[in-house]
C-alpha cells in the first residue's frame, strides 16, 4: 500500500487534538460541542485505518464506525437542545457565565 | 506517488478545516470550516476503500450534524458580542495539553511496530458489511436504533418551549 499506516495516525492524532484543544478553550457552547465532533471524527479515521491496514477481512473496524457516527448524530441532537434550553434560561451560551453547577 | 500526493492534500485540507473551527473568531464562520473538514474526513474514507463510510459522512456529518450546528448558531445568535474574547483564560494550558497528547500519539503511531496486513478487504465489502451488522453485531445494531429514539424524545423534551 503506498500511504503508510502512520500517516493516517498523524493525521487522526492532529485532527483530535484540535479538537481537544477547541473542546478545552472555546467560550461559546456551541464551539465545544464542534471540538467533540472534530475528536469523534478523529476517531473515526484511526478505526477505518486500522480495520484497512491491520484486519482488512474482518470489518469490525467499519461497524464501529458506523456505530460511532450514530452516537455522534445523537450527541449533537441533545447537546444542541440542551444549549438551546440554557440559551432560552441565561439568555447566554458563554460557558464563562454558566457556572450553576461549579464550586 | 500520486495516491500519496492526494493523500497529503486532503490532509492539509483537514487539518485547515479543524484549525479554522478553532480559531476562527464566529462560531458560523467555525461551523463552515467544520464541513470542509468533515468533506476532508470523506475523502479519507476513500482513500481507505471504505466507500459506505464516506457516503454515510457525507450524509450524516455533512448532511445532517453541520445542518444542525449552523441551524442552533442561528438560533442562538448575536449573544457574544464581538469584543469579548472567544477563547477562555485556560487557552495557554489548554494549548499545553493538547500538545504534549499530540507528541505522545505521534510517538506512539510511528515507533509502534504495527502487524500490518497485506491482505484486500472482501470484493463486496458494503454487502458484507450489511450480513455483519445485521448477524454478529445485530444486538449493537438494535440497541444504536434505540438509543437513536431516546436522543430524538429527548432533544424534542429538553428545547421544547414550556
Amino acid at each position: 500500500m503506498a500511504i503508510p499506516l502512520s500517516w493516517y495516525l498523524a493525521l487522526a492524532a492532529g485532527l483530535f487534538c484540535i479538537g481537544l484543544f477547541g473542546c478545552l478553550t472555546r467560550r461559546n457552547a456551541i464551539g465545544i460541542l464542534m471540538g467533540v465532533e472534530l475528536m469523534l471524527n478523529a476517531v473515526n479515521i484511526n478505526l477505518v485505518a486500522f480495520w484497512r491496514y491491520i484486519t482488512p477481512q474482518d470489518l469490525a473496524g467499519q461497524v464501529f464506525a458506523v456505530f460511532i457516527i450514530t452516537l455522534a448524530a445523537a450527541e449533537a441532537a441533545v447537546g444542541l437542545a440542551l444549549i438551546i434550553s440554557i440559551y432560552r434560561t441565561y439568555d447566554s451560551v458563554d460557558m464563562e457565565e454558566i457556572n450553576l453547577l461549579k464550586w | 506517488m500520486i495516491t500519496q500526493i492526494v493523500f497529503l492534500a486532503i490532509a492539509l485540507l483537514t487539518l485547515a478545516g479543524a484549525l479554522g473551527v478553532v480559531i476562527a473568531r464566529s462560531v458560523f464562520v467555525s461551523a463552515l470550516f467544520l464541513i470542509l473538514s468533515f468533506v476532508g474526513v470523506t475523502g479519507i474514507y476513500v482513500l481507505l476503500e471504505a466507500p459506505f463510510l464516506a457516503g454515510v459522512q457525507l450524509l450524516i456529518y455533512v448532511g445532517a450534524v453541520a445542518v444542525l450546528i449552523i441551524f442552533a448558531v442561528m438560533l442562538t445568535r448575536n449573544v457574544m458580542s464581538e469584543e469579548t474574547p472567544f477563547l477562555n483564560r485556560q487557552w495557554g494550558i489548554g494549548g499545553f495539553i493538547a500538545g504534549t497528547l499530540f507528541v505522545l500519539l505521534m510517538l506512539a503511531g510511528f515507533l509502534a511496530n504495527w502487524q500490518v496486513s497485506s491482505a484486500a478487504p472482501p470484493e463486496d465489502a458494503i454487502s458484507e458489511l450489511g450480513k455483519a451488522l445485521l448477524s454478529t453485531y445485530v444486538l449493537p445494531f438494535e440497541v444504536a436504533s434505540v438509543v437513536l429514539l431516546v436522543a430524538l424524545i429527548g432533544a424534542i423534551v429538553i428545547a421544547r418551549e414550556e
